[in-house]
């Protein structure tokens, strides 16, 4: 089988963005591997071990340092990755037609997985117009998978407590979510290992992507000024309550 | 005058509050708005949603009869309509019915859509919404022949501006070859949803164990309120990852967000961040979420909690 897994390199969640100019971000942070492409990686190998005789590719858009994420990928099971370089940060509608490219001009999948969202951008939308792209079915925030033959069957997490099962005919695309599996931490080895695995890499302009009509485009960032003057409710416990629920029922007009 | 679609989202058979917010943010002297209803209830909530200003209700049903629920046949199905009563715009809400719905609407139609929104500029098709775990506020221009819109839940208070509204039928046949719904498994959790609710209570590790969280169902059964987990709490297998609140669990945007035994990290806050009013219960008045808050209360929080409950049973039942 020939698994292909799309992942993206964004600032550590913990990390201080720095607005640079009107919207762009100080790049001097710490990037790392998409968190929810973390369970997509970790599905492709999973699923490799299991299945055997298959080929597990990772692809990434970014800059020439998107390859350390990419090298995250390799040590945890990917075999080969492929870098589609760029310096601008493209729209979803840019970056799945690139994907689609590549992944065309790799080979013929079977399987891609992609995190279910990014959490820099936060989109939410990539895969699907990847999936409209190669004209095959996609599902979001998968938490159970399996393969049967010539179909998957998933479960996605809805509503708390909902789960939709859904059947998917091969080749097709998994947006996982968090609760997928739990993804490996890489070992010494693992990261040398992956050092030497092959990593492709080729420019946007050379994929010679269709124009669309449609796009977006980001006109400004602004840090979310969060300003909040933290009081202590102090006394009692049974006094502590009664001023709580005065904040409930006055301030908040919750109850 | 320009035609929006909001895609009108049903909680066991009712519509979900939370539709009202986002027509009340589409609204506008230029447009017409229509709603979207797939499950063959448009007839049935007529009242509702022309009393916050909907002219037209488009009752979307398959030839065999109401649409039941798959996201590619819905999807297809929106977007005849929209080529049918030329609507350009669709706005639904960013809850999980709508991550797999408008995606599929905006791939089809390669069209642009933004996600999450916090406000949306119909004229000029600029919106705003966080991104960087909300950290920042990005302003987006949207440029296509169609626009697509996923409104944050809570964020727009809804307002009511009644009208008349005209019930109109559109039955359309749609296909989904390739994705088949099996089914759809209901887990004995009868709660209410985060994205959705007015008031979460959450625990962390200061919870210790699953059984604790039972003091926190308790208080939230008394006010209708959701009941919420940190990481640590769900990693250490005390609660479901369903529950999680968080950068890699549920963003939300209540009106109250009360945090017991939670430090505050900022993935945590990445999820929380936007509440109306954050209230914190720890025994360390050092931790984070101590010093970015609006009211802390430096306790333990099974002597708080219980106390709480009690207090709120008397304030609900004397009301």
């Amino acid at each position: 089988m020939k698994i292909y897994i799309c992942v993206k390199h964004v600032p550590d969640s913990a990390a201080k963005i720095t607005i640079r100019g009107k919207n762009q971000i100080d790049e001097g942070i710490t990037f790392l591997l998409n968190p929810y492409d973390e369970n997509a990686v970790e599905e492709a190998a999973k699923l490799k071990s299991q299945i055997g005789n298959s080929e597990v590719v990772a692809l990434t858009l970014g800059k020439e340092d998107a390859l350390n994420t990419l090298q995250s990928a390799l040590a945890m099971g990917a075999d080969r990755g492929v870098l589609i370089k760029t310096d601008d940060r493209p729209d979803s509608i840019v970056t799945a037609r690139a994907l689609k490219a590549a992944i065309e001009q790799d080979g013929k999948p079977d399987i891609i997985f992609a995190g279910k969202e990014s959490i820099d951008s936060e989109g939410m939308q990539t895969m699907f117009r990847l999936a409209a792209g190669l004209d095959i079915p996609v599902a979001v925030n998968v938490v159970a998978f399996s393969l049967n033959q010539d179909h998957v069957l998933v479960e996605c997490e809805m509503e708390a407590g909902i789960r939709q099962v859904l059947q998917m005919a091969l080749p097709c695309v998994i947006g996982a979510g968090k609760g997928l599996n739990t993804p490996r931490y890489p070992t010494f080895m693992d990261i040398r290992k992956a050092k030497k695995k092959e990593v492709k890499q080729i420019d946007l302009e050379s994929l010679r992507i269709e124009t669309s009509s449609g796009s977006m485009e980001i006109l400004e960032l602004k840090p979310a000024v969060e300003q909040r003057q933290a009081k202590e409710l102090k006394g009692q416990p049974e006094e502590v309550v009664t001023q709580l629920i005065q904040v409930l029922r006055d301030e908040a007009k919750v109850i | 005058m320009e035609k929006v679609g909001i895609l009108i989202e049903f909680k066991d058979d009712g519509i979900k509050k939370t539709n009202y917010g986002v027509i009340t943010l589409a609204r506008g002297e230029e447009r017409e708005l229509c709603a979207l209803v797939l499950n063959g209830k448009g007839a049935l909530c007529k009242e509702q949603l022309q009393q916050y200003g909907i002219r037209m209700i488009i009752d979307i049903t398959a030839e065999e009869g109401p649409m039941q629920w798959n996201p590619v046949k819905w999807a297809r199905a929106i977007v005849n309509a929209m080529d049918r009563f030329g609507i350009s715009t669709v706005c639904g809400l960013t809850s999980p019915q709508g991550k797999d719905v408008l995606p599929r609407i905006a791939a089809i139609l390669d069209a642009p859509l933004v996600m999450d929104c916090i406000d949306v500029d119909f004229g000029e098709h600029q919106v705003k919404k966080s991104q960087f775990s909300r950290k920042t506020i990005a302003t987006i221009k949207a440029v296509g022949n169609h626009h697509i819109y996923g409104i944050r839940p809570n964020t727009i208070e809804a307002k009511s501006a009644p009208c008349k509204a005209e019930v109109v039928p559109f039955q359309t046949s749609v296909d989904s070859e390739r994705l088949d719904v099996k089914e759809i498994k209901r887990s004995p959790f009868k709660g209410i949803d985060l994205t959705e609710a007015d008031i979460i209570i959450s625990g962390g590790r200061g919870m210790g164990n699953s059984d604790n969280f039972s003091i926190l169902f308790e208080c939230a059964q008394v006010i209708g309120a959701a009941v919420g987990a940190s990481r640590a709490a769900v990693d250490a297998g005390w609660a479901p990852h369903t529950m999680q609140v968080g950068q890699t669990g549920a963003t939300v945007n209540p009106k109250v967000y009360i945090a017991c035994g939670i430090s505050g990290s900022v993935q945590h806050f990445a999820g929380m961040k936007t509440s109306g009013l954050i209230v914190a219960l720890n025994t360390d008045p050092e931790a984070n979420i101590m010093k970015n808050c609006d009211y802390y209360i430096v306790a333990d929080l099974f002597e708080i909690v219980p106390i709480l409950t009690s207090q709120l049973k008397t304030v609900v039942t004397s009301l």
